[in-house]
């Protein structure tokens, strides 16, 4: 590939928030003052954060990027700086062409003000020209629908609506490098495919397209090529397949973490177990019984607790969620070890990967005093069930709903029970 | 965990390398006005300062009349207090012809609520847009720069209710009317300048937006804005003269009223000192402006 196609070339690129530990952080200038006053020679008590460190890759013309990592991985500092809401520490980045950024549908809409205004005003926020948006203005109503309600305040819409209005200002944004963050997670299922396929459309168009999404199926679909961020690295770049393949399967953060954190607890161990060998596994399979164990150690005392177990699918979607006292553990106080273990007969969860994510919290308490984000990954393995001549495959969905069928003939049904059909 | 990369464009030397349209990197320079720029978002900066006048009135039964009753009831109330009340001395033309009181207060007014709108309204306008800030690139100076073009509707009306209530007095302009606009741009300067670098730092310390009100109270006593310099007398005259609003006033009534001319060292001064304000200003928003998405 020559660099005459280049869309955007990043070098050494790194970035650094300094943290300020309590104590010496100042919420008033006065404070600054007088702390400086009394210790004029003292350092402040900051410590270094990368954000990103040493990030090199090139976009090329026409290419839809893909940029995929889990929450804190570095992908919206990433974005901000290639959008240039922030400055990098170091590094460079070389854009081949004017950049237009959707971080956000909708920035600087004004309540007040009517629909008209706001998409003159929103097109200038994105960088829009006002002949660009004259020239547009016709399309942008039809495809947000709003032709009725152009002179009421946006106040008056209903939530569909001012989302529709402010993704239709977004869509009709032409720059030759598009930047755009999830957007694609707010509103309904219908909405979200309109946008995905204006989004086809514009990747369709050859611009360079550069996409952070937590959905899989999203950046399969749409990316050429994709980079993988974990930790502030960028740990892959390729084929969209095999980046989303090691964004899925790489062990994200170790189960055991062996430090208590700010509470005194400690996740020793969440582990999927066959229950009757008791052997661990990471592949279950369809249909088989399991059970689920947590080991946690509190080093401090926490009263009223319970425990919440999340399941996502590789999408990133919630499946389904396990809170203690909804299966009979009431409200409990953890002191030293504590063993939990949660039975799941006949594994309902059809072949795929999904993320186990643990949570220690009290009911009615906002405050969440263990959090660990996937927790444990499994890998449900198909299965064949009763007497089919075909397994059931991840093409199936995610949960089996139905675990016994009847058919019945006739007037006069005759019960079939011994002829169980789990239909496909 | 493996880092594979695709082949970097570096390393293919055979290919001629375009100049690219913009390179990000971190900022360095104490001052970069990129005055290119600034011209290619102008739409925006014509949409920011629309905006802001829309809103200003939305919702108010009497909506633009507001813009003329504010500083007729102000100048009123103030002519009531400072001219009945406390009975103060005001100049006369050059000519030797009466100014009335109101009218005095009146094109002191003009000047003052200008700067002071400014003020008001820039050092709030990051923290006021966060948003936006947080969330789309734009040349940051333009928040400042539309915040200070939506006083200007203001300061048109009340320069027109000027006109008229000085022809209504039966006082002429002059030639030295001319010399107007260029006061109006070192005030802008001056409260853009001071307003500028208190946004920046409202954007780590809130503080800001509490202090900067008393400030501007304190400057309206302290400025010959109900009376004039010739009421100073001895060592607080000398000290008087070092705010730089003092000149700037004298100097425009003379434009407006005809007033006897200031000394020419007190305009040199005011025109040094906001010129000043305004490049520190500038300095001080522009090197805060690279964290500004980080910690507002």
């Amino acid at each position: 590939m020559s660099s005459s196609d280049l869309a955007v070339s990043v070098r050494n690129l790194s970035k650094r928030y300094m943290l300020t530990h309590q104590g010496s952080r100042h919420a008033t200038l006065a404070e600054h003052i007088l702390d400086r006053a009394r210790h004029p020679f003292r350092r402040p008590d900051t410590e270094s954060f990368w954000a990103l460190k040493d990030f090199n890759f090139d976009v090329h013309r026409g290419e839809v990027l893909g940029i995929v990592g889990r929450n804190g991985a570095g992908k919206s500092t990433l974005l901000k700086i290639l959008s240039r809401i922030t400055d990098p520490t170091t590094g460079t980045i070389e854009l081949f062409g004017p950049v237009g950024s959707l971080l956000e549908i909708g920035t600087g809409f004004h309540p007040e003000l009517t629909g008209r205004e706001n998409i003159f005003l929103n097109g200038a926020i994105l960088g829009m020209r006002r002949r660009e948006i004259l020239q547009q203005f016709d399309n942008i109503v039809e495809f947000a629908a709003v032709d009725k309600f152009l002179d009421t305040p946006v106040k008056r819409y209903s939530s569909g609506m001012y989302i529709r209005l402010a993704f239709a200002v977004a869509a009709h944004l032409n720059p030759e490098i598009l930047i755009i963050d999830e957007v694609l997670a707010v509103g309904d299922v219908e909405f979200q495919k309109k946008c995905l396929g204006k989004l086809q459309e514009v990747s369709n168009e050859g611009r360079t397209v550069l996409f952070v999404s937590h959905n899989m199926a999203a950046v399969r679909q749409l990316c050429t090529s994709a980079i993988h961020l974990d930790h502030g690295l960028l740990t892959k770049h390729g084929k969209t397949d095999e980046v989303v393949d090691h964004y899925t399967t790489t062990r994200p953060v170790p189960p055991t973490l062996r430090h208590p954190n700010k509470h005194g607890l400690t996740l020793f161990t969440l582990d999927l177990l066959d229950p009757t060998t008791n052997i661990r596994t990471h592949s279950p399979i369809f249909n088989h019984d399991y059970m689920l164990k947590a080991h946690i150690h509190a080093t401090k005392e926490l009263t009223y607790a319970s425990l919440r177990l999340r399941f996502f699918d590789d999408s990133g979607t919630k499946i389904s969620s396990i809170y203690s006292p909804e299966e009979g553990i009431p409200p409990f106080t953890m002191h030293g070890d504590i063993h939990f273990t949660f039975h799941l007969p006949r594994l309902a969860l059809f072949p795929g990967r999904y993320i186990i994510s643990l949570e220690i919290a009290r009911p009615n308490d906002p405050m969440v005093y263990l959090s660990v984000e996937d927790a444990l990954l499994i890998e449900v393995q198909p299965a064949y069930l009763n007497g089919a001549t075909w397994s059931y495959e991840k093409s199936h969905g995610l949960v089996r709903l139905a675990n016994s069928a009847q058919l019945e003939f006739g007037v006069h049904a005759l019960a079939c029970s011994s002829a169980k059909h789990a239909n496909p | 965990m493996t880092a594979t990369t695709l082949p970097l464009a570096q390393n293919s030397p055979s290919a001629p390398r375009r100049k690219p349209y913009l390179v990000v990197r971190a900022r360095r320079s104490w001052l970069s006005v990129n005055l290119r720029e600034l011209w290619l978002f102008r739409d925006l900066l014509l949409s920011l300062t629309a905006r802001d006048i829309k809103l200003r009135y939305k919702q108010t039964a009497l909506g633009v009349l507001w813009v003329v009753l504010q500083p007729l009831l102000a100048a009123g109330i103030l002519s009531f207090v400072f001219g009945k009340l406390a009975n103060l001395h005001v100049d006369e033309t050059a000519t030797g012809k009466r100014i009335p009181y109101f009218l005095f207060m009146f094109t002191s007014l003009v000047v003052w609520n200008f700067f002071a709108n400014i003020v008001n309204k820039v050092s709030n306008i990051l923290v006021g847009n966060s948003a936006l800030v947080a969330k789309v690139y734009f040349p940051r100076l333009l928040l400042p720069l539309s915040g200070a073009m939506g006083m200007l509707v203001d300061l048109a009306v009340s320069a027109i209710l000027l006109i008229i209530l000085q022809l209504t007095a039966n006082i002429p302009f002059g030639p030295q009317l001319l010399f107007a606009p260029l006061i109006l741009l070192l005030i802008m300067s001056a409260a853009l300048g001071i307003a500028m670098a208190a946004t920046a730092l409202s954007v780590q310390y809130r503080d800001v937006a509490y202090i900067l009100p008393v400030i501007v109270q304190l400057l309206f006593f302290a400025s010959p804005i109900a009376y004039s310099v010739a009421n100073l007398h001895g060592r607080s005259a000398a000290f008087y003269q070092l705010n730089p609003l003092t000149g700037t006033l004298s100097f425009w009534r003379w434009s407006i009223l005809g007033t006897p001319f200031p000394p020419l060292w007190t305009i040199a001064y005011t025109a040094a000192f906001s010129l000043l304000l305004l490049l520190t200003g500038t300095m001080i928003f522009q090197r805060m402006e690279r964290t500004f998405a980080d910690i507002i």
